[in-house]
């Protein structure tokens, strides 16, 4: 007896003493973002900026490698039916939430569930193919779907499949944003609204031995300047969207390091085709005319001047490295004598004005200024209008624009990039563009689970697509992180988030 | 006296009224439905009417406007469609920010602007008085985000003292708050200095020509005496009032700077706001701002009405 | 005794006006911001003339070059020359500052007479109104205006014209004011002047001093005001530059390319302070008081 309570006695005091030496090596990760992620909710959030943020909060059932590959995260594996409409997902056992509940099958069906039936959640349409989540036992769910959707699990590496406390999830409703509980590597501490995130290390986290940081802050800085300022002073330790620009006072300093990879986003011009009255002129008058804008574009220009040529050129929604990306359609060169017969032939009067709609960012405003002086040799007439973001949304549903200089995020799976855009009817064709046979190839590439099938399907879009399609494909930003050479292992994957798992401070 | 004071008080009700049908408006006016902002970047039609429905955005707009006034009645402005909290809670986070910098400024602008104005009316005309008069003006004229950007340049990227941005409290660590709030605060202060400084050197000029202060100076007082007991003593009490409404000004106006310093106060909360149509944020932390400036305003004008019986007639 | 020497000195027989002029030549600050608007003008209208280059044809072998022998200011992020774009930028500004203030005293003035002159319910509507647009932050309500207005240089200045506003208002409420009960308004409405001939002729005088220096320094604010849009992005449109929109590029690059941020703002600073001084000048040559 007596010998057992000074051995709890010599335990404890070992253990002050080891959390004492902790405290003093205290590792503290300093993260500088671009924007303010919006609400913390797996369910409720929408911005790129939150996904970073998530990425060191919320495991998901899947994840994604360098090479665009899915692998496993809180699943261990999945299966489907021959037919293509019974998913089943196995877990990885011993899993536990922030809050000390277990994660298991019912977990992921309350989470499923919550992401596909709460009031305002943006996850119903990504899983909008979910008939029925059924558990099988505590380890093993089954999805019952509506039809065969090829890019299910490539949604459930995003935030679709990122899994909540179902007790936490209870207790606070639609405020659980304020106070996350999830799987991740690191449980949330506290957030103040435009200044910090501050995250802690998950003691009882499934994959700890590789998290090397005690603490992860979060610090949403817009201008980039002032970030890299930030950095190069110590007060940060990574900042996400270095401006290309910027590279080579990185590259200068011995005290920092630079990762670019080419992401899945992509930068184009959406053109109006009929979208309202706006698509009846302009670009929409004539495929040659689209055409003509095309050769009048010096691609690699672009490039140079306003990224120092860091970036990618490219002419389809994925990057010329994408396994997805067909060859068959090379980048085209600038052609202004092609541009001018283009247009002689499709009987415009030049100049021809275009109203181009252009976000009200530095960054889009060079390279719309650039686009309008190449065009203007070709025959148009750029009339560039810097519209905040807010707005430009509305006037492109609204069909009020002629060009409309628009990037997207990208998507693992390249439906993503494609479906939405050029589909009819679809909430993200802004173009008015509608054709059946694309509608088609689009639909049936979903239905389909091999790369050789879907890829040989997409170039049959593509085909049309680029003699007619509303969207002129310009480059893709590669994804560039700039960091203090104390951070050792850091891999940075295609979609831009930030992984900690296996990196650590010297 | 007392009906004076209020008809002021009964007037601060259509002002009031005014300010939220204003920023009501503008901010209802504005191209760009919150509901596709909130919406993401895959605009699911049915997310759409969802989001329309629930802030009552599918209302008409004098119903939208009733739903909100009924709720600022009741002592709640809403909630953040982009934050999911509630306007009250952002509000008292960002306030404590904002009144450290507003105080920070103020001191500098009182402290340059009230000893340079005292100086120059006491060397009237001579090579001082036009070497300040023409710092001060200089102060006046730059443009704050300008500023901001050269001190930036200069103190952080240039030579490496400062951060560049961020905020810190000073209940955490005072001296690095003071680090982050030095620069914004003195971009803001160093206009508000030009100003105080011309009222100061008006108001002194007009003190040292008045009877009282020949009398102290026949008595045969020391100058510095006269000018500190007599005259300095009159002539701040308009100076402390203007600093009083430009401490108002402060508390919003601070929209570029703090956007410049990414200053977490309420400067940036509003901007961020308007830019993704957040109604409720931009009309709960307009109206918290603007009926205090009116409440300062009133203060003010009490103040003259207290100390000039004249006025009380009126 | 003094009405005697005023009589027979030479500015017996000189308008308010030439007065106002004498007075105003004799301040040397005054008149420096005076030629150094001149001058600004100058620049402004004959732009195309000045300028040593083309202002919006790109040079992409000329990207963020320093100052040099051959471009002085330096060249921007699309390789044009910066000297050209803040000569050209002079005309966005200064017409930015002149229009909006005119908008502000076309509305401004009227609401002011109107209230002053008729007093009671009118004057509490307008005075309350004009309270509660002078409560909201300038900033925001410009913003929001060129925002709902639509991003474009003209847009920009009726958005500030429209927030610049009250002040006239609320000058010219006040003025009103204070001389309605004088004798020769009294007489002039016995006689039976109607009430738009009593508010022109007579009043508007006495508020025009006044008003005119209240007009100079918020030309000074609304070139400020109109830089900040631009920086945002609200005002001039590319390709054609304003001072506020090439610090809003310039931004980006502080810290490779500093002399993009450092010429627009001088820009800026330099016709600010010159309105200022001018209206300085004007009010101290204005003010009865003073001689």
């Amino acid at each position: 007896m007596r010998l057992k309570s000074s051995l709890k006695w010599l335990a404890l005091a070992g253990g002050f003493a080891l959390s004492l030496g902790m405290a003093s090596a205290q590792t503290s990760m300093r993260i500088g973002l671009a924007e303010d992620p919006d609400v913390l909710d797996p369910s409720l959030a929408r911005s790129y900026v939150g996904r970073i943020v998530f990425a060191s909060l919320c495991d998901k059932l899947f994840d994604i490698d360098a090479k665009l590959n899915i692998v496993p995260q809180l699943a261990l594996s999945s299966e489907t039916s021959a037919d293509g409409k019974e998913v089943v997902i196995k877990l990885r056992p011993n899993v536990k939430f922030h809050d000390g509940e277990p994660m298991d099958a019912e977990a992921v069906r309350f989470s499923l569930d919550r992401h596909l039936n709460m009031a305002g959640s943006f996850r119903k349409p990504e899983l909008g193919s979910v008939a029925e989540i059924t558990v099988v036992d505590p380890l093993t769910v089954k999805l019952a779907l509506k039809a065969l959707f090829s890019p299910l699990i490539a949604q459930l590496t995003d935030r679709a499949g990122m899994i909540v406390s179902p007790k936490a999830a209870k207790e606070l409703g639609d405020k659980f944003g304020q106070k996350p509980v999830c799987a991740g590597p690191f449980k949330f501490v506290e957030r103040v609204q435009q200044d910090r995130i501050v995250l802690e290390k998950f003691a009882d986290y499934w994959n700890k031995d590789k998290i090397n940081f005690d603490r992860v802050v979060f610090l949403p800085i817009a201008d980039s300047t002032v970030r890299l300022a930030n950095l190069r002073s110590g007060q940060l330790d990574l900042i996400e969207r270095l401006p290309a620009t910027d590279i080579k006072d990185v590259k200068a300093n011995a005290k920092l390091k630079l990762t670019a990879v080419p992401s899945l986003a992509y930068s184009g011009i959406t053109m109006n085709i009929a979208n309202k009255e706006a698509g009846k002129t302009g670009l929409g008058l004539d495929p040659r005319v689209r055409q003509a804008l095309n050769w009048a574009i010096d691609r690699e220009a672009i490039n140079q001047v306003a990224f120092n040529g860091e970036f990618t050129p490219g002419n389809q929604w994925i990057n010329p490295s994408n396994p997805y990306y067909q060859k068959s359609f090379p980048v085209t060169g600038r052609d202004v004598k092609k541009a001018q017969d283009l247009l002689k032939a499709a009987g415009v009067k030049t100049p021809l004005t275009i109203d181009f709609m252009v976000p009200n960012n530095p960054e889009a405003r060079q390279v719309a200024e650039i686009v309008q002086s190449m065009a203007a040799e070709a025959g148009f007439d750029m009339k560039i209008r810097l519209t905040e973001f807010a707005t430009s949304l509305t006037q492109a549903e609204q069909g009020n624009y002629q060009a409309y200089l628009l990037n997207w995020s990208g998507r693992t799976d390249p439906d993503g990039n494609a479906y939405s855009f050029h589909a009819c009817g679809q909430p993200l064709n802004y173009t008015g563009y509608c054709n059946k046979d694309v509608d088609a190839l689009l639909g049936e590439a979903r239905q389909k689970g091999s790369f050789d099938e879907r890829k040989a399907i997409y170039e049959k879009a593509t085909k049309i697509l680029q003699e007619e399609g509303g969207v002129l494909y310009l480059y893709h930003v590669s994804i560039l992180m700039a960091h203090t050479d104390r951070l050792d292992g850091y891999v940075q994957l295609p979609d831009g988030l930030i992984r900690l798992t296996g990196a650590r401070l010297k | 006296m007392l009906s004076v004071i209020l008809k002021r008080v009964l007037q601060l009700v259509p002002t009031v009224f005014f300010v939220s049908v204003i920023i009501f408006s503008l901010q209802h006016l504005l191209p760009g439905d919150p509901a596709l902002i909130m919406a993401g970047e895959d605009k699911d039609p049915a997310v759409i009417a969802q989001i329309r429905a629930q802030y009552h955005l599918d209302q008409p707009l004098p119903l939208q406007y009733l739903y909100w006034i009924k709720g600022v009645l009741h002592g709640d402005l809403g909630e953040s469609m982009r934050l999911k909290a509630p306007v009250l809670e952002l509000v008292a986070t960002k306030l404590p920010v904002t009144l450290q910098l507003a105080c920070m400024a103020m001191l500098i602008a009182l402290t340059l602007g009230v000893s340079f104005g005292v100086l120059c009316a006491v060397y009237k005309g001579r090579l001082l008085d036009s070497i300040v008069n023409v710092v001060g003006l200089v102060g006046i004229s730059t443009p704050n985000f300008w500023l901001g950007i050269m001190l930036i340049f200069l103190f952080s990227v240039h030579l490496g003292w400062l951060p560049a941005s961020g905020y810190v409290s000073p209940f955490e660590d005072l001296g690095q708050s003071l680090k982050t709030t030095i620069m914004p605060a003195f971009v803001l202060g160093n206009a508000i200095a030009g100003v105080l400084m011309r009222h100061t050197r008006g108001a002194m000029l007009q003190a040292l020509a008045s009877d009282y202060v020949r009398t102290a100076r026949a008595k045969g007082l020391y100058e510095h005496v006269v000018v500190i007991k007599h005259a300095m003593r009159n002539a701040l009490t308009p100076v402390i009032t203007l600093g009083a409404l430009e401490f108002g000004t402060l508390l919003s106006g601070a929209v570029l700077t703090e956007q410049i310093f990414t200053i977490p106060g309420f400067g940036k909360l509003i901007v961020d706001a308007v830019f993704n149509r957040d109604y409720a944020v931009v009309q709960g932390v307009v109206l918290v701002t603007a009926t205090t400036y009116i409440l300062l305003n009133l203060l003010a004008d009490l103040g003259y009405i207290l100390v000039n019986p004249r006025l009380r007639d009126e | 005794m003094n009405d005697v020497i005023e009589m027979s000195s030479p500015s017996f027989l000189e308008s308010p006006a030439g007065r106002a002029w004498r007075r105003l030549k004799a301040r040397v600050p005054a008149m420096v911001g005076l030629v150094m608007i001149i001058c600004l003008v100058v620049l402004a209208v004959f732009a195309p003339e000045i300028a040593p280059y083309d202002v919006i044809k790109q040079n992409y072998l000329l990207v963020r070059k320093a100052p040099s022998g051959a471009h002085w200011f330096g060249t921007d992020e699309v390789g044009r020359d910066i000297l050209t774009r803040v000569i050209w930028g002079a005309r966005a500004s200064l017409s930015a500052g002149v229009i909006s203030v005119g908008i502000a005293i076309s509305i401004g003035v009227p609401l002011g007479l109107i209230a002053g002159y008729r007093g009671g319910f009118i004057d509490a509507l307008i005075s309350r109104f004009t309270d509660a647009m002078l409560a909201c932050p300038f900033l925001i309500l410009a913003i929001a205006l060129a925002a709902f207005l639509g991003p474009s240089l003209g847009n920009a200045m009726i958005a500030i014209g429209i927030t610049a506003t009250p002040l006239f208002v609320r000058l010219t409420r006040g003025q009103t004011l204070a001389i309605r009960n004088e004798d020769y308004i009294e007489a002039a409405r016995a006689v039976g002047n109607p009430v738009w001939r009593i508010a022109l002729r007579h009043i508007l005088p006495n508020v025009l001093p006044a008003l005119l220096v209240q007009a100079t320094l918020t030309i000074a604010t609304a070139i400020i005001a109109e830089a900040s849009l631009s920086f945002l992005g609200l005002g001039q449109q590319p390709p054609l530059p304003s001072w506020g929109s090439m610090l809003n590029v310039a931004q980006r690059f502080l810290g490779n390319a500093p002399w993009m941020a450092i010429w627009p703002g001088l820009a800026i600073f330099v016709s600010v302070i010159s309105f200022n001084l001018l209206g300085d000048g004007l009010r101290d040559a204005l003010d009865p008081r003073s001689r």
